[in-house]
């Protein structure tokens, strides 16, 4: 099958905290996969090396079939090759206006790098008016993300990634401060994606909408990838019982300090 | 839609608005407390000619501040730009090369700040502290502690151009100086490089996850500082037609408090580039009206410490920025 992105034994240590060790991850194009594990495990250090925020300590890794050179990844290059990424926190500048933190980084400019302000408005209300979470009356382009409500934030952030369309969208908890309806209208996102014949990479803690979405689980237990299976493989109880026995799992005497 | 508009758009400028309200009630005290002075062209057009200069300083400070960072050592970047401006136009004969041999100074003295607290992570206001001994003791040892006199260019088509006087009574740095603040009102509201500095003052992490070369935007502004400090040093030296050793001095303090006047935000993110002039006009103005009000120089300091502190609690309350 087609493979967008391919990780091989990926590691990063932040001081003396292995948060990732040799984590091996692959998708396949047209395919949802979903990271499961609980907090720690390594996911949003995961994701964040897949889109260029943190390089390694050590692996590789492969984008449409090219290896990338780590040492020179950036979130552009990322965002370039085509993987665009809604984080679990603080991707919003809380003090600039909603039109700015839509195109923030990739602003659309003339040749000497003036912004075009109006333009990028007009689409920021575009995409306001079909925006997921975004219903409060009389937010505009140039409301201050500070003013926004949590759950309107993350709408922001997930709209901001349905704007670009990417070959490989990742989304790193992105429901958890959702109203229920909008909580249906992300998966719904999030399988569009697929339809497409784009991929996605999923992490929720909330194994009822990871079962809905995904095409496959991907297990994360201490910083590496421990359990892998599709979804026809796996009911949604079997996903609870397994997360709950590696969660109950003993500590090797590494880890227990 | 259009009155909420209407509405936006005036609690947007607010502060704009307030700041330009309280320059013109300053104008009105000064003309009703002492109006032989101020109903007069003169004394404009004395203000015209020295308020550039530390407006131009307040308006690379500005994009520094919005950035959270911060540079202490301008007024001994000057001194050390005006330094190599006065050498090399006494050597070459020419002012031009002069002010590009300044240009270069003041850059790299800029790119100096930005090394040490971008790549090697020392925080700008101890770098900058460090900096500021460091050029000023330079300059006094390179000029043996000596003025340079510069009166040879007073002549000049250069001097003209600087700082001369357009139909013999505007002052060119004035025309200078508004050029500038057009050009970092573009800067930082209407281009990339604004934005990046916006989001980086913001929170840092977040431009970083954004995708926008921290370093390089960082290390750019100090730069960008170090050139317009170099600018200014030269023109006040055409001005003055003299270089010294302590020049620039008093324009720290006076700087800073132009900047947090016209309303940017001690905290980083958001800055105004008018709010920056109008504040420097205010402080510029505020000696010479205290003055002519028959009060004595020494008011002066306690007034700028007034006005410093009450403008800058009434925007904390504002925008309710106390820390919890
Ligand atoms: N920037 C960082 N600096 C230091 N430690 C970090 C950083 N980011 C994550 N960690 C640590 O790495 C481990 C994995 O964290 P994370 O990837 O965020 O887990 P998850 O997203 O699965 O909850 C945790 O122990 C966390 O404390
Ligand atoms: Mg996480």
């Amino acid at each position: 099958m087609d493979t967008i992105l391919k990780a091989t034994s990926l590691n990063k240590s932040f001081g003396p905290i292995h948060a990732l060790f040799d984590a091996n991850l692959s998708i396949n194009r047209g395919e949802v996969v979903a990271l499961i594990g609980d907090n720690g495990a390594g996911k949003s250090t995961l994701i964040k090396i897949l889109s260029g925020v943190f390089s390694p300590d050590s692996g590789s890794l492969q984008i449409n079939g090219t290896a990338v050179n780590l040492r020179r990844y950036s979130v552009r290059k990322a965002r370039s090759l085509g993987v665009e990424t809604v984080y679990q926190e603080r991707s919003l500048g809380e003090k600039q206006p909603l039109w700015r933190n839509v195109f923030v980084g990739r602003h659309l400019r003339n040749p000497l790098g003036f912004i075009r302000v109006k333009k990028e408005k007009e689409m920021t209300l575009a995409m306001l008016r079909n925006s997921i979470g975004l219903k409060g009356v009389g937010i505009s382009a140039d409301a201050l993300v500070g003013t926004l409500s949590g759950g309107e934030r993350q709408g922001l952030a997930i709209s901001r990634a349905m704007h670009f369309n990417a070959g490989l969208t990742i989304l790193d908890e992105p429901t958890t401060a959702l109203a229920v309806g909008e909580v249906g209208r992300v998966l719904n996102f999030v399988r569009s994606i697929a339809e497409k014949g784009n991929s996605a990479l999923f992490i929720s803690h909330n194994l009822h909408h990871v079962h809905e979405v995904a095409d496959r689980f991907v297990f994360v237990n201490r910083g590496t990838i421990v359990h892998q299976c599709t979804r026809a493989e796996m009911s949604v109880a079997a996903l609870f019982d397994k997360l709950e026995q590696l969660s109950m799992a003993p500590l090797t005497p590494d880890e227990q300090r | 839609m259009n009155k909420d508009n209407m509405h936006a758009l005036l609690s947007k400028y607010r502060f704009q608005c307030g700041i330009l309200l309280l320059l013109l009630g300053l104008l009105g005290l000064f003309l009703y407390v002492s109006p032989q002075t101020f109903l007069h062209r003169r004394i404009y057009v004395a203000f015209m000619s020295t308020i550039p200069f530390p407006t131009l300083l307040a308006l690379g400070l500005t994009l520094l501040i919005v950035a959270g960072e911060l540079d202490l050592s301008f007024p001994s970047i000057m001194v050390i730009s005006g330094l190599s401006f006065a050498t090399v136009s006494q050597t070459t004969a020419s002012p031009f090369l002069g002010l590009l041999a300044a240009l270069v100074t003041g850059g790299l003295a800029g790119l100096i700040n930005g090394v040490i607290v971008v790549l090697i992570g020392v925080p700008a206001i101890i770098a900058t502290i460090g900096t500021q001994f460091f050029w000023r003791g330079a300059s006094t040892l390179l000029a043996d502690g000596l003025a340079l006199n510069m009166t040879e260019l007073r002549d000049t088509t250069f001097h003209h151009v600087m700082v001369g006087r357009l139909f013999d009574w505007i002052p060119m740095q004035t025309l200078w100086c508004l050029a500038v603040a057009v050009l970092f009102w573009f800067l930082l509201n209407r281009h990339i490089f604004g934005d990046d500095v916006r989001f980086i003052g913001d929170d840092i992490n977040t431009a970083r996850m954004m995708g926008i070369r921290t370093d390089g935007v960082r290390i750019g502004l100090f730069v960008l500082m170090g050139l317009v400090s170099a600018l200014a040093s030269v023109m006040v030296c055409l001005e003055m037609a003299n270089w010294w050793p302590t020049q620039g001095e008093g324009y720290l303090l006076l700087v800073f408090a132009a900047i947090f006047l016209g309303g940017t935000s001690v905290f980083g993110g958001q800055g105004t580039i008018s709010g920056t002039v109008i504040g420097s006009i205010i402080i510029g103005i505020l000696e010479a009206g205290i003055i002519s009000a028959g009060l004595s120089g020494y008011w002066t300091r306690l007034i700028h410490g007034l006005v410093i502190v009450i403008s800058v609690s009434l925007y904390a309350m504002a925008f309710k920025s106390r820390r919890r």
